[in-house]
């Protein structure tokens, strides 16, 4: 067994593109469900919507890549108006629901025969659209150490997605340790204290859904620009769980959850992979036991138990309090 | 707070300028915060509140007293806006407010608490007081990411609630959760950090459930301070003693009605309260008394 490929390709994606990805996608989380108590199941939605911005506004209407990150802003905002009006009103069962439902039917919209032309249908859209992006990166060679590998497009996806990963992290940090982050965790506790103490609870839980969405429009951005294509079914109701996996593994409510528990979440998803591949290989693991072509499942099926394992061991994350998560919200 | 020798003044007043008024439903009184009219709310068939007139003098300690159901918490409300009515309407300092939002109603000086008390418990006791603070620049999103901006205040509204903590006898538990509180002292945090909004009139839903006798006395001592400091108290209480103690005027519901109100002992021996209300517990808690 090939130890140091198997260390070398774990470490690179518990460093990695998709760990980015998931990190920002879990950090707006973050914001909607530890902070606020808002229950988003759409959060693949708000990535959908960043990535087809770029890669639609790009291919299909020439715009420069620039201008169709700032639309994607704008877009992510306009999504989360239309889930935000008429449910933070309501229960936040409800907002689950809505959102749940509009994440997939975006996802629906996107892959309709009605707009394949610019939207690209089932195949989605792959382009050129981030060249604006990629003529930039001063890394062309890549990297290739015994413990961290990537080629030259990914390096430079790596270095601009974890500074973007810690200025996102930096704002959030100094949002939440505000008043006004303080005015977001009451109304976790209880909306209607928090109502009658004066504060304009439905305008702070808007705010809240909107940082939130632009955040997880970043997410979107990195996976098409990353990928330079985008297809519709990798923005599935998978997506938006494994964020909240990722979340949860962190600790929800820690600033630094997301990036920790997605750090963890893709390590062990490569490295029990690649663990199984190598075994299979070397006839460690008989072939009728488990076949290479079912290394991949099996993969998820360990991690699931590992994450099981860890939900009854510490189901506070890492990051989290035990005694805080002990204590009913409405005990 | 007030020196001892001061510390019945504003009762006097408050005594005082309730003293000729006749104990009858919807009587009008010298000063009132509060006048409500026709205030009707109906859940399906069964009609909750339906108040005629009613006034609320300023500056005193009014009680709102009644049997279970009769529609107390319904009217509290009402009042504070987080319940609609089907009709009527009411002013609070002469300002219409009926239909106003709830997080106005307060902005405005009309604070309440709760029957089952909403301590924020995931945050620490001093934050469930910050958070009450008012007018805090760092609540907006857009200075909230610049703490220089909000800093000082945040630093004085600090202050302020370490001195009422001090008063309300938390303060040792500051940086506690608040759901580690004991019940009483979950009551005295939301009483707290009510006072955090620096109302005119609090609202005080049920204050004594669930609180043990000790902690009750200086729950008494805190709602008579609140008289003292010029703030107007309204309360729904079941606790008869409680409210033959500090009350300055009592009003009686029964099936949403106003049935009676006037100075509590004259209330407490109206016909219509005892028929309606106290009946034979009434003779036992004045056994008690006396024993």
């Amino acid at each position: 067994m090939d130890f140091i490929f198997i260390a070398q390709q774990s470490f690179s994606a518990a460093l990695g593109v998709n760990t980015i990805i998931f990190a920002l996608a879990a950090i707006g989380l973050n914001m909607h469900f530890g902070y606020t108590g808002l229950l988003n199941f759409g959060q693949a939605g708000f990535l959908a919507v960043g990535a087809y911005s770029v890669a639609t506004l790009v291919v299909s209407f020439n715009f420069p890549l620039w201008a169709a990150l700032l639309a994607g802003i704008f877009n992510s905002i306009i999504l989360a108006l239309l889930l935000g009006l008429p449910t933070l009103r309501l229960r936040a069962d409800y907002l689950a629901i809505v959102t749940i439902a509009a994440a997939e039917i975006i996802r629906q919209i996107a892959r309709s025969a009605t707009f394949n032309k610019y939207l690209g249908g089932s195949d989605g859209i792959t382009g050129k659209f981030g060249k604006d992006f990629f003529d930039l990166n001063p890394f062309k060679d890549g990297l290739d150490t015994p413990f961290l590998r990537y080629n030259g497009n990914d390096l430079w996806v790596v270095v601009t997605g974890w500074a973007l990963v810690f200025v996102v992290l930096f704002v959030m940090w100094l949002l939440v340790r505000s008043p006004w982050g303080r005015v977001l965790k009451a109304i976790r506790e209880d909306e209607e204290a928090v109502r009658s103490l004066g504060k304009n609870v439905y305008l702070y839980k808007m705010q809240s859904l909107i940082i939130g969405g632009i955040v997880g429009s970043f997410a979107g951005f990195v996976y098409a620009l990353s990928r330079q294509s985008v297809q519709p079914d990798n923005y599935g109701t998978a997506l938006t769980f494994f964020a909240y996996t990722v979340l949860i593994l962190g600790g929800a409510a820690r600033v630094f959850a997301p990036i920790a528990g997605s750090i963890i979440f893709w390590f062990l998803l490569v490295f029990i992979e690649q663990m199984l591949r190598e075994a299979v290989g070397a006839g460690y693991i008989p072939e009728w036991l488990i076949g290479v072509n079912q290394v991949g499942q099996i993969r998820f099926m360990l991690v699931g138990l590992g994450l099981m394992l860890l939900m009854i061991f510490r189901p506070q994350g890492i990051f989290g309090d035990r005694k805080e998560l002990a204590l009913d919200a409405r005990a | 707070m007030p020196a001892p020798s001061q510390s019945n003044s504003r009762r006097d007043i408050a005594l005082a300028a309730l003293a000729g008024i006749t104990p009858t439903p919807g009587v009008s009184k010298p000063d009132p915060i509060i006048v409500a009219d026709n205030v009707l709310r109906k859940f399906g068939g069964l009609t909750a509140v339906n108040v005629g007139h009613l006034e609320i003098q300023r500056g005193a300690i009014t009680a709102l007293i009644g049997p279970n159901g009769a529609g107390k918490t319904t009217f509290f409300n009402l009042l504070t806006g987080f319940d609609q009515v089907d009709e009527g309407s009411w002013t609070f300092n002469g300002i219409k407010i009926s239909g106003t939002p709830p997080h106005k109603v307060a902005r405005m000086g009309m604070v309440r608490t709760f029957q089952l008390t909403k301590a924020l418990y995931r945050l620490t006791v001093i934050d469930n007081m910050l958070l009450a603070a008012t007018k805090q620049k760092g609540e907006s999103i857009l200075r909230a990411a610049l703490p220089f901006l909000w800093n000082a205040q945040e630093k004085a509204a600090t202050a302020r609630s370490e001195e009422l903590l001090t008063r309300f006898k938390l303060i040792d538990k500051r940086d506690d959760f608040a759901a580690a509180l004991s019940g009483g002292q979950r009551k005295l945090l939301e009483m707290a950090r009510a006072l955090m909004v620096e109302p005119e009139l609090v609202m005080l839903d049920e204050p004594m459930a669930g609180v043990n006798p000790a902690l009750k006395q200086s729950l008494l001592g805190h709602i008579k301070d609140l008289r003292e400091e010029g703030m107007t108290v309204l309360f729904v209480e079941h606790d008869m003693d409680m409210v033959r103690d500090i009350s300055d005027w009592v009003i009686v519901m029964a099936q949403g009605e106003i049935v009676a109100e006037g100075p509590p002992n004259v209330v407490m021996r109206d016909k219509a309260v005892i028929d309606a209300y106290l009946g034979a517990h009434h003779d036992s808690t004045l056994e008690q008394d006396r024993g």
